[in-house]
């Protein structure tokens, strides 16, 4: 409760702060001071002590699962805004809004890390979902980036009107909103249920980019300032799928049997759809969001097999991936060109930047001793687990196999090709929080229970 | 955490491992080379105290908590295998550094600090007895390996050894899957080896397991048809890397079999045996044919490698204590002879600028000495008598002709066939390379250097020593070999019905 309110409250503080404070240095430290309260908050919440008690009649529930991951959540937005406050300013010129718009999200998030109501779901997505239409076309001058907006929006409201038929279906067949109901009144699976079920798989799965429904991605991804597609892809991404295990974990985990085989398709699509055409982009920026819906790919068998592995991977693949990919957009964020040959000779001019880009690249390919290998070793163990399902492990590790090619490109650039100088200077500050970054993915891929112990409090 | 007493296993890993990093913060060339050879010292005396002084069984085994909710363990333990291997490459990096101790490269902290990390990677391959710790060394000895081979090979080294790269991968997270499999099915939910090789599997669980773990190693030594990456990386890396590849690290796909394989699924190898040494005698006859044809010697040198490795794989799935001896002694001299090879191809390469043969000629009149050495390592790896090869392959033999295989004769005929073939191509590489004409190229040639002398006189030594008297090296072995027939006996199955 105290993450949700503080953030909150924040996130009104921010808008003021525009006004009040003249300097962008001020509002910078006043939004990474603001993270940090939220941050010991929550995790003051973990150890028992909690500021705000409001009865909210059974509709959240801030149970461990929730305040950890949103303490992963935090974190990471932390070392994004160190890594990339300076690039949000230079989007446009109510810098400060960005900032507010930031702290709804992750009030939003929240939100959808620990609902037990249908109800709460749907706020949760929405207070997401809106400031992310806006941040999207923040860069009001490019033509892209209004293109992206509207494009986002038109088809995430879409997808929300799917969301909010699935809900109603659902409490018409179940009569509460509650994701937990009552285990005296036993539901049949009727097909008002089973098609309220479905909307709501699709429409989470359009939240995730899982593909068949992935199609938005790229272009916003693409045209959205770079700044904020990092923010996108990554912690927003991860706080979705949090929800989306959340709500068939509970709601609708005695359908599995109708519901199974759905999710093995969608993975198994999304990893093809997503590798694949990664493998043939010329932007990194693009790659990188292709890659998103690919690492989607990988996250999903967490749903599929919805075991306690599944849940603590779903932990450690949300910290690896959010810690590598905010990494690699920040340094994307400063180079001039995005393509694969901007990277070329990296390692001569920025030894540090490219050793610890290359780590994290590493992470996202899943090579052992990185946060990414812990991650997908997770998803693999949690799926082989579960009966008949050895054609689906084997197709993800391919697909794996299939990502090494794109992620080693941008390696293969760095280290081995001649390069022109086309960056813009990176400061000891970026440069440290980067190292920051690489030896967390180093750490938490050597000693994973760091993380999952505070699950077991 | 650590229970006192048992380092030698640790000391193995962590040595190279920390002067690795050490490494990279060094910039004078002089001071890194030295530095590194003595760390690749330091390693070796490890690994001797191990075989001699302090072999007792608490000395060579190492545990430490890790990973504790997963059920994985830091296990290591030094059996015969892991000490014969060990041993291998404590010896390899001292020669390598050694014999190439001329060449300069661009950036050599960075060189040699991967080098190091290599072999900690290495002997953690060699060492680990916990599936997830020795799928974690299997990967990080890769990394280095790549990095090396793309940043200071030849022309083509980006795609090639991309493609290395890629190959590899792909073997082992299938492995991955296995590895994962089997640990679900373990009663103690474990990745400890000695849980994998109690565990029940049906024979068609074990069948499909065999294969995902096969193609792993069978991409790492390489067994025919998954070489393709081969001779293109061998050529394309730079050479002390190319030393370390073919010497050292296709061993790890052997030890893959002999530690990974055969124990934990001895049905699937017996049912699959004959298939896996078709394929083996095919890589022997297939790769010697071409290494008639080559012109380049790191090409050649390549394949004659694929073709030995080929002998070796047969004589793994011979199933009986003679060929596992001589895998065993062939793995260690193997790698010895083909480090040497190298360190004459490097020198050539780095005297001439070529390492096509038909650009050189008649080197035995101005350069006697390299000539000398150079026929003495190129016979013994053609496995003439006396010559270290020759036991291991003699044993190897004996090992096929007893295989339980029905087609034991035949295999042993063709694979008997691959040895007249080196000898093709092997003479045919010294007339070419050291007699004949003098040219322009090799009228200026000189003979070898100090350090140069030395190293190949170690190679030679050894050669020699082996030779005569492999009792040595056999003794290490020898209970292991013991044991692990005895793991992979079917037949009591058969008498059940």
């Amino acid at each position: 409760m105290n993450a949700l309110i503080i953030s909150a409250i924040l996130g009104v503080v921010m808008m003021f702060s525009g006004i009040l404070l003249k300097q962008k240095t001020a509002v910078r430290n006043v939004a990474i001071g603001g993270i940090i309260i939220l941050l010991l908050a929550n995790i003051l919440e973990m150890g028992g002590t909690v500021f705000f008690t409001i009865d909210s009649r059974g509709m959240i529930a801030f149970d461990q699962f929730a305040l950890l991951f949103n303490t992963i959540v935090f974190v990471s937005t932390l070392l994004y805004l160190l890594l990339s406050a300076k690039e949000i300013e230079k989007v446009g010129v109510n810098y400060a809004d960005y900032f507010a718009l930031i702290f709804f999200i992750l009030c939003g998030i929240t939100l959808v890390s620990s609902f037990k109501s249908l109800l709460i779901l749907f706020l949760g997505i929405e207070i997401i979902s809106i400031p992310l239409y806006i941040l999207t076309g923040s860069d009001k001058r490019n033509l892209k980036s209004n293109e992206a907006s509207l494009k986002y929006f038109l088809l995430g409201v879409f997808s929300t009107g799917l969301m909010l038929m699935g809900i109603a279906l659902v409490y018409g067949a179940r009569g509460t909103f509650l994701t937990v109901p009552d285990p005296l009144v036993t539901v049949v699976p009727n097909a008002l249920l089973i098609t309220g079920m479905s909307l709501l798989l699709f429409s989470m799965a359009f939240k995730v980019s899982a593909a068949p429904f992935h199609f938005w991605t790229p272009d916003v991804y693409d045209g959205a300032p770079t700044v904020f597609t990092s923010f996108m892809a990554t912690i927003v991404k991860a706080a979705v799928f949090i929800a989306f295990i959340r709500l068939f974990d509970d709601a609708f985990e005695g359908l599995q049997p109708q519901w199974r085989l759905w999710i093995a398709v969608i993975t198994a699509i999304t990893l093809f759809v997503g590798n694949i055409t990664a493998v043939f982009q010329q932007s990194v920026k693009r790659m990188l969001a292709y890659s998103s819906i690919a690492q989607a790919g990988f996250m999903l068998l967490s749903l599929y097999a919805m075991n306690t592995e599944a849940k603590e991977g779903l932990l450690i693949y949300a910290a690896a991936y959010c810690l590598a990919t905010i990494g690699i957009f920040a340094v994307l964020a400063k180079m001039n060109d995005y393509t694969f040959d901007g990277f070329n000779g990296l390692a001569r001019r920025e030894p540090l930047i490219a050793a610890t880009l290359t780590i994290l690249l590493l992470s996202l390919a899943g090579i052992p001793l990185t946060a990414g290998f812990l991650a997908k070793f997770y998803m693999l163990k949690a799926t082989i687990a579960t009966p008949n399902s050895l054609w689906l492990v084997i197709f993800a590790v391919l697909m794996a196999a299939v990502s090494v090619y794109y992620y080693f490109r941008v390696i293969q650039a760095m280290y081995f090709k001649e390069g022109n100088d086309a960056t813009t200077g990176f400061s000891p500050f970026f440069k440290w929080t980067m190292v920051l970054m690489a030896s967390l993915v180093i750490l938490l891929g050597l000693f994973p229970d760091l993380l999952l112990n505070w699950l077991y409090f | 955490m650590l229970r006192d007493n048992d380092m030698v296993a640790f000391f193995l890993i962590i040595l190279p491992l920390l002067t690795g990093l050490i490494a990279f913060s060094l910039k004078e060339e002089k001071v890194v080379k030295s530095f590194a050879f003595l760390s690749s010292l330091a390693t070796l005396a490890v690994s001797v105290l191990g075989l001699t002084l302090m072999n007792t069984e608490e000395n060579l085994q190492f545990t430490a908590q890790w990973m504790q909710p997963i059920g994985s363990s830091f296990s290591l333990k030094l059996d015969g295998m892991g000490q014969l291997l060990c041993l291998l490459t404590a010896i390899s990096y001292p020669l390598v550094f050694l014999g190439s101790w001329n060449a300069s490269y661009k950036k050599p902290n960075n060189f040699f600090a991967l080098m190091l990390l290599a072999q900690a990677g290495l002997m953690g391959v060699f060492l680990a007895t916990d599936a997830l710790v020795f799928y974690f060394f299997w990967e990080l000895a890769l990394i280095p390996m790549y990095f090396l081979s793309s940043q200071w090979g030849g022309e083509k080294r980006i795609p090639v050894t991309f493609k290395f790269f890629i190959y590899t991968f792909v073997g082992s997270v299938l492995m991955l899957i296995g590895i994962l499999y089997i640990q679900s099915k373990t009663v103690s939910h474990s990745f400890s080896l000695n849980a994998f090789y109690v565990v029940e599997l049906s024979s068609k669980a074990q069948s499909w397991l065999f294969w995902l773990f096969f193609l792993a190693f069978a991409i790492k030594m390489p067994v025919f048809p998954f070489h393709t990456w081969q001779p293109d990386t061998y050529e394309q890396s730079p050479t002390p890397t190319t030393m370390i590849l073919s010497g050292v690290m296709v061993k790890m796909g052997l030890l893959g079999l002999l530690r990974w394989l055969l124990p934990v699924f001895p049905i699937a190898s017996y049912v699959w045996g004959d298939v896996v040494m078709s394929l083996a005698i095919a890589g022997i006859i297939y790769a010697s044919l071409i290494a008639i044809r080559q012109d380049d010697i790191k090409r050649l040198v390549a394949y004659s490698s694929i073709a030995h490795i080929g002998l070796m794989c047969a004589a793994i799935f011979a199933e009986n204590k003679s060929g596992m001896q001589g895998v065993m002694l062939q793995m260690f001299n193997h790698g010895i002879n083909i480090i040497g090879l190298w360190i004459i191809v490097e020198i050539i390469e780095r005297r001439f600028g070529t390492r096509k043969m038909s650009e050189l000629g008649g080197l035995a009149q101005k350069a006697p000495v390299m000539a000398i050495f150079f026929v003495i390592i190129a016979l013994a790896n053609i496995a003439l008598p006396l010559t270290n090869a020759f036991a291991g392959e003699f044993l190897m033999f004996n090992g096929l002709m007893n295989a339980k295989s029905n087609y034991y004769l035949w295999f042993t005929v063709l694979a008997g066939l691959g040895i007249i073939l080196a000898a093709v191509y092997t003479l045919n590489m010294i007339r070419r390379i050291f007699y004949g004409e003098v040219n322009e190229l090799t009228a200026v040639a000189t003979d070898l250097k100090l350090n140069e002398k030395l190293a190949l006189g170690i190679i030679v030594g050894l050669i020699f020593w082996m030779g005569v008297y492999p009792q040595v090296l056999l003794d290490v072995t020898d209970n292991f070999s013991q044991e692990l027939v005895n793991k992979i006996d079917i037949s009591h199955l058969f008498r059940k019905q």
